[in-house]
C-alpha cells in the first residue's frame, strides 16, 4: 500500500478535534476524491499525508515510511522524495520562471529530466511561456505550472488540495484532464481535496469526511 | 464619524506594535543624531557669544602693531592727543599643567563689563581700588576659581559667571606682572565718541594699523568649517534614519490600503482620512522627536567635553564643556522631526490619496520594480554627474559639500540597479536549485530591503571615507611630527634674560640651541605668525617643505627670501616665486611652502636677522635643543635644577610628540562616534526591513518548505542571504568610500583648514570594516531566522489554507 492512514487523530491548537479516528489507504495508480464542508478537515488531512503537519494519535504509512517517528529533516526528505503538491493558490515560487519553476522539485529531489520536463511543458500548453514569470501568467497558466512542476519530479503519490478552485469552469475542465491524463501516464497514485461532487466522480474512489470522520 | 476612523487607523499600530516600535526609534535615531550635532554646534557657537558679550570683543575698531606689541609711550601719546583709548594685554599663562589665557584691560578706560558690573552689584563688593592696585585682583570662572585656589603665589581670586572659561580677567597692571610682559601692550580700542579735532593716526602713530571692527575674523568665522563638518555628518545621519521611517511607512500604508479602501466604501472622504493620516503622523513625529531629543541632549552631553577640548586646542576657542538645555534646540529638533517624518512619508502618503478606490490591496505596488530601479539609477547618475559638476566649477566648502552630498546621494540611488545586475549574474551562475532559488528569491527582496541597503551603503562609505582621511592624516602628521619635531628637548624660560643666561649655559654642552623665537603681525588673510631661525643642518635636512624653489635654505638666510606655511599660501594664493609683504617696507620672495597641521593661522619664516629687523625685540624665551638623545633626560633635570624651571618647562621629544598625538586624536572623537552611530543606524535599517518583510516573506518560503526544505535550512539560508546582500553593498561601498576620502582630501579639508594631504589606503581597515558589516548584517537577520525556524507548521500551513 502506498498511503495508509490508520486512525489518525487531529486536534486544532486549543483542544477542538478536527479529525477522529480517520483511517484511509490508497495504492499505486489509484485516485481517490475527498469532499466536506468547509472547516471538515479535508486539507488538514491533505497536510498530514504530505508530512506537512503532525498528528496527536493514530499513523501514517507512507511509501513504506512510517510517519510519527520522523523528525523535521526526515519529513523534508519524504516530502523531496515521495510526495508532489498542487494548491489552490498555485504556490509558485515568483522570483523564478515558469522553466525554472517546473523543473525546482525534480532537481531538489536529484531527478531532473529535461526531456521529460520538455514533455510535460508540451502538454501543458507552457512552451511558450518557460521565460516568464509567474506574476504574469493566468490563474490556469499557473496552475498547469504547478502541476507541470510536481509531476516533473515522477512523485509517487500526488496531493491535490481545491486545484480548480480559483479557475473559471473551462480552466477547471482543462487542469483537471490534463491532470488525471498525466497520473495515469505516471502510475501516480493521486489524493485530490474538492468541493466539487463532479470533480469527485471521476476519480477511482471517494471519501467523504464530516465530523472527524470518513464517511 | 471622526472617532470611529481614528480607532479604525490606530488599531493597525496595535496589530503591528513591531511597526509602530520600528518607526519611533527611526525618527528618534535620526532626530537624536541630528540635533547632537546641533546641540554642539549651538552650545560652542553660545559660547564664543559669551565671551564676546562678557568682553566687549567685536563691538569696536582697534590698532595693533603689525611688528609686535606697542610700546607704553605710544599709548600715552595717543591720550595725551585726545585719542579715546583702551589698552589691552593678552597671553597665555601656563599653570599646573593646564594653559589659561590672561586679559589685562585698562579698567579704568576700558567700556563696562558685565563681569565687573557683577561684582559691583554683589552683596559685598571689593573695594575699587583693591582691583586696580597691587596685588590687584583676578576675575575668573567659578570652575577656573576651583583650579587656581590652590596657586598661592596668584593674586585674590574674584568669582563671577560672567567670565569665559579657562580665562583670567585683570587690570592690566596686574597681567603685565603675571605674563611678565612690563610695558607692552597687544592692541588698544577705539573707544566710541572720539573728540572732535584729534590728530590723524597716521601723524601720531605710522606704526600702528586701525582695523575696523567688521573686518576682523572672529572665533565664530575661524571655526565656521569646522561647525560645517560636524553639521555635514549630522546631516548624513539624519538621511540614514529616515530611511528607517520611509520603508516602515511605506508597509504601513501599503498595508493599510485595504483598509483605507473600505473606509472611503463605508462614506469617508480622501480629504478627511489624508488630513487625519497627517494628523497621525505628526504626533508620530513628536513621540519619536521628542525621544530623539532626549538621546540627542545626552549624546552631545558626552561628545560636547572633547569638541570643546579640540576647539580650545586648534582655535583658542572658549568653549564650556557643559550641555544647557535650549528651548530653540528643542523646537528646531521637533521641527526637525516634522519634516523628516512627513518628508519620509511624502510619496507613501501621495500614493495613498491618489488610490482608486476599487484597486486591490496593492503590496506588490510597494516593492517597487525593475523599471523603478532603472529610473532611479538614471536619476542617481545624473545627480553624481552634477555633483562633480559643481564640485569642479565652484570653490568653496559650500560647493565641496554639495558635491559629496551628489555622489553619495546618487550613488545610492543607482544601487538597487547594480546590485539586481549583480544577482542576475549570480543566477545565471547558479547551477543548483537551491543556489538558483536563493539568487533569484535575493533578488524579488530587494525593492524590500533596497532602502536599508542604501543606508547602509551610505553609512559604509561614510566609514571607508572618513576613515581613510582620518588614518591617512594620522600617518602624514605622524611623519610630519617626526620633521617638525627634530630637538630633542624643547624649553621655555622664565624670561628672556633667563633665557639668555640658559643659552650660553647649554652652548658648550650641547650639539645646538635653536632658539623659537616669533611676533604676531597682520596680514590681509588675517594673523600672520613670523618666526625667526637660525643656520642649522636640523632645518635643512627635516623642515616638512612641500613647494619649493631653488637654493631656498641659503636664499632665506641670505636675507632674500621667505618660507610661508601652505594655509597661509593657499589662502593668499601666494607660491614660490611670489612676494610676501610682511611690512609696508619689508616684501621678500617666497622661497617654500611647508606643510603646518593643525594650525589655523598664516606663518612664515625668515631669518633670525630678518626677524630683528622686522620685529625688534622678539621674546627670546623658547628653544629647541639638539642633543644625543640618550643624553637628554639627565640634561632636562640639569637644566631643571640649574634654573630651578618647573617641570613643564623642559619638555622632552616624545613627550611633545605624545601631546600633539592626542590633540589630534582628540580632534576626531567626534567625527568616529557619529561614524559608529551611523553604522549602527544602518544595521537597524537592515534589521527593520527583514523584520517588517517578515509577513511578506512567508507566501515565498512556505512552498520551497512544502517542497522539500526543512525550517532550519530556511533558516540558514536567510541568514545566508542577509549576509550575501551586505558583503554585495560593502563591496560596491568601498569604491564610493574612496572617493568620499578624496572629495575630503582634496577639496573639503583644502577649502576647510587650507591644507591637502596624501591619500593612503588601507586595506585592513576595509576588511575588519567588512567582517563588521557581515557580523552587523547576520545579527539584524538572525531574528527573522530565529523565527522562522521556530515557526510552527501550522502557520506555513496557513499560506497554503484555501479558506484563508
Amino acid at each position: 500500500m502506498l498511503l495508509m492512514i490508520d486512525r489518525v487523530q487531529k486536534s486544532y491548537p486549543g483542544g477542538r478535534p478536527v479529525l477522529r479516528d480517520v483511517s484511509l489507504s490508497l495504492d499505486q495508480g489509484q485516485t481517490l476524491a475527498l469532499t466536506g464542508e468547509s472547516g471538515s478537515g479535508k486539507s488538514t488531512l491533505l497536510n498530514l499525508a504530505a508530512a506537512l503537519d503532525s498528528f496527536d494519535g493514530g499513523e501514517i504509512t507512507l511509501d513504506g515510511t512510517t510517519l510519527s517517528p520522523l523528525d523535521d529533516a526526515g519529513r523534508a526528505e519524504l516530502r523531496r522524495q515521495s510526495v508532489s503538491l498542487v494548491f489552490q493558490q498555485f504556490n509558485l515560487i515568483p522570483s523564478l520562471t515558469v522553466a525554472q519553476n517546473l523543473s525546482f522539485h525534480a532537481r531538489l529531489a536529484g531527478r531532473e529530466d529535461a526531456d521529460w520536463t520538455g514533455q510535460l511543458a508540451d502538454r501543458l500548453g507552457l512552451s511558450d511561456l518557460l521565460a516568464r514569470f509567474p506574476e504574469s501568467l493566468s490563474g490556469g497558466q499557473q496552475q498547469r505550472v504547478a502541476i507541470g512542476r510536481a509531476m516533473a519530479a515522477r512523485p509517487k503519490l500526488l496531493l491535490a488540495d481545491e486545484p480548480t478552485g480559483n479557475l473559471d469552469e473551462t480552466a477547471s475542465a482543462n487542469v483537471l484532464d490534463l491532470m488525471l491524463a498525466l497520473v495515469a501516464d505516471t502510475g501516480a497514485a493521486l489524493l485530490l481535496v474538492t468541493h466539487s461532487r463532479e470533480i469527485a466522480r471521476r476519480l477511482d474512489q471517494h471519501a467523504h469526511l464530516a465530523g472527524g470522520h470518513i464517511t | 464619524m471622526t472617532g470611529a476612523v481614528i480607532q479604525a487607523l490606530l488599531s493597525h499600530w496595535r496589530r503591528h506594535k513591531l511597526q509602530l516600535v520600528t518607526m519611533l526609534i527611526g525618527i528618534a535615531l535620526a532626530t537624536g543624531l541630528w540635533s547632537a550635532v546641533q546641540a554642539i554646534n549651538a552650545e560652542a557657537r553660545a559660547s564664543y557669544q559669551r565671551a564676546n558679550d562678557q568682553l566687549a570683543l567685536g563691538l569696536h575698531d582697534e590698532l595693533r602693531n603689525p611688528s609686535g606689541p606697542i610700546p607704553i609711550a605710544r599709548y600715552v601719546d595717543l591720550r595725551r592727543s585726545g585719542w579715546q583709548v583702551a589698552a589691552i594685554l593678552e597671553g597665555p599663562l601656563r599653570l599646573n599643567g593646564r594653559t589659561v589665557q590672561v586679559m589685562g584691560v585698562d579698567m579704568v578706560a576700558y567700556p563696562a563689563l558685565p563681569a565687573v558690573t557683577q561684582i559691583e552689584q554683589s552683596e559685598t563688593p571689593p573695594d575699587p581700588a583693591e582691583i586696580l592696585t597691587a596685588p590687584g585682583r583676578l576675575l575668573v570662572s567659578p570652575k577656573l576659581a576651583e583650579v587656581l585656589r590652590a596657586q598661592d603665589s596668584l593674586p585674590p581670586i574674584l568669582q563671577s559667571d560672567a567670565v569665559p572659561p579657562d580665562l583670567i580677567l585683570t587690570d592690566i597692571g596686574v597681567a603685565e606682572v603675571l605674563l611678565e610682559k612690563p610695558g607692552q601692550i597687544s592692541r588698544l580700542l577705539v573707544l566710541p565718541d572720539q573728540p572732535r579735532g584729534i590728530p590723524r593716526l597716521a601723524d601720531i602713530a605710522p606704526e600702528l594699523e586701525r582695523i575696523e571692527a567688521s573686518s576682523r575674523l572672529d572665533t565664530a568665522q575661524l571655526t565656521d568649517s569646522f561647525h560645517l563638518n560636524l553639521t555635514a555628518f549630522g546631516l548624513l545621519s539624519f538621511a540614514v534614519g529616515l530611511f528607517i521611517v520611509h520603508g516602515t511607512v511605506g508597509l504601513a500604508f501599503a498595508q493599510r490600503r485595504a483598509m483605507v479602501r473600505t473606509l472611503r466604501a463605508l462614506g469617508v472622504s480622501m480629504r478627511r482620512l489624508v488630513w487625519m493620516i497627517m494628523a497621525e503622523l505628526t504626533l508620530l513625529a513628536l513621540v519619536g522627536g521628542t525621544l530623539g531629543l532626549i538621546l540627542g541632549f545626552f549624546l552631545a552631553g558626552a561628545l560636547l567635553p572633547d569638541v570643546a577640548a579640540t576647539l580650545r586646542g586648534l582655535y583658542g576657542a572658549p568653549v564650556d564643556g557643559q550641555m544647557n538645555l535650549q528651548p530653540q534646540w528643542v523646537l528646531a529638533g521637533l521641527a526637525m522631526a516634522l519634516a523628516g517624518t512627513f518628508l519620509a512619508s511624502g510619496q507613501a502618503l501621495f500614493r495613498l490619496s491618489r488610490m482608486p478606490l476599487l484597486t486591490g490591496a496593492g503590496l506588490q505596488a510597494w516593492r517597487g520594480s525593475a523599471i523603478g530601479h532603472r529610473t532611479s539609477g538614471l536619476f542617481g547618475l545624473i545627480l553624481i554627474a552634477g555633483g562633480f559638476t559643481v564640485g569642479y566649477a565652484f570653490d568653496g566648502l559650500i560647493a565641496g559639500f554639495a558635491m559629496v552630498g551628489g555622489i553619495l546621494t546618487g550613488a545610492a540611488l543607482i544601487l538597487p540597479y547594480l546590485l539586481s545586475l549583480a544577482l542576475s549574474a549570480f543566477q545565471r551562475g547558479a547551477s543548483g536549485p537551491i543556489a538558483q532559488w536563493v539568487w533569484a528569491d535575493m533578488r524579488a527582496q530587494l525593492p524590500g530591503l533596497s532602502l536599508a541597503l542604501m543606508a547602509l551603503l551610505l553609512a559604509l562609505a561614510a566609514n571607508i571615507g572618513v576613515g581613510t582621511m582620518v588614518s591617512s592624516f594620522r600617518l602624514t602628521f605622524t611623519g610630519w611630527l617626526d620633521q617638525r619635531l627634530t630637538s630633542e628637548l624643547y624649553l621655555t624660560a622664565a624670561d628672556n634674560q633667563q633665557g639668555q643666561q640658559i643659552a650660553r649655559w647649554l652652548s658648550p654642552q650641547v650639539d645646538a640651541v635653536l632658539p623659537i623665537r616669533s611676533v604676531e603681525l597682520a596680514h590681509e588673510t588675517g594673523p600672520l605668525f613670523l618666526y625667526g631661525i637660525v643656520d642649522h643642518q636640523t632645518y635643512r635636512d627635516h623642515w616638512p617643505i612641500i613647494a619649493s624653489s631653488e637654493g631656498v635654505w641659503d636664499r632665506l638666510h641670505a636675507g632674500e627670501a621667505a618660507l610661508i606655511n601652505e594655509q597661509l599660501a593657499r589662502r593668499a594664493n601666494l607660491w614660490p616665486g611670489d612676494a610676501l609683504t610682511l611690512r609696508e617696507d619689508h616684501t621678500l620672495t617666497i622661497a617654500g611652502v611647508y606643510s603646518d597641521y593643525g594650525n589655523p593661522t598664516g606663518q612664515a619664516i625668515v631669518s633670525m636677522p630678518q626677524l630683528d629687523q622686522i620685529a625688534p625685540g622678539a621674546g627670546n624665551r623658547r628653544f629647541g635643543i639638539r642633543i644625543a638623545p640618550e643624553r637628554a633626560t639627565d640634561m632636562a633635570q640639569a637644566l631643571r635644577d640649574q634654573f630651578d624651571l618647573p617641570r613643564q618647562a623642559v619638555v622632552q621629544q616624545a613627550a611633545m610628540k605624545a601631546q600633539s598625538l592626542a590633540i589630534f586624536e582628540k580632534t576626531f572623537v567626534v567625527t568616529s562616534a557619529l561614524n559608529i552611530l551611523t553604522l549602527g543606524v544602518a544595521g537597524f535599517a537592515i534589521l527593520t526591513s527583514l523584520l517588517t518583510l517578515w509577513t511578506q516573506r512567508l507566501p515565498q518560503i512556505a512552498p520551497v518548505w512544502a517542497l522539500g526544505l526543512t525550517r532550519a535550512r530556511l533558516a540558514q539560508l536567510e541568514l545566508l542571504r542577509s549576509v550575501l546582500l551586505a558583503a554585495l553593498t560593502a563591496v560596491l561601498a568601498l569604491p564610493l568610500g574612496l572617493v568620499l576620502a578624496w572629495a575630503l582630501l582634496a577639496v573639503i579639508n583644502v577649502q576647510a583648514f587650507g591644507w591637502r594631504l596624501p591619500m593612503y589606503l588601507f586595506p585592513t581597515d576595509w576588511a575588519y570594516l567588512f567582517a563588521l558589516t557581515l557580523l552587523a548584517a547576520f545579527v539584524a537577520a538572525a531574528l527573522p531566522a530565529l523565527r522562522l525556524l521556530r515557526l510552527p507548521p501550522a502557520d506555513l500551513l496557513r499560506v497554503f489554507a484555501n479558506e484563508r
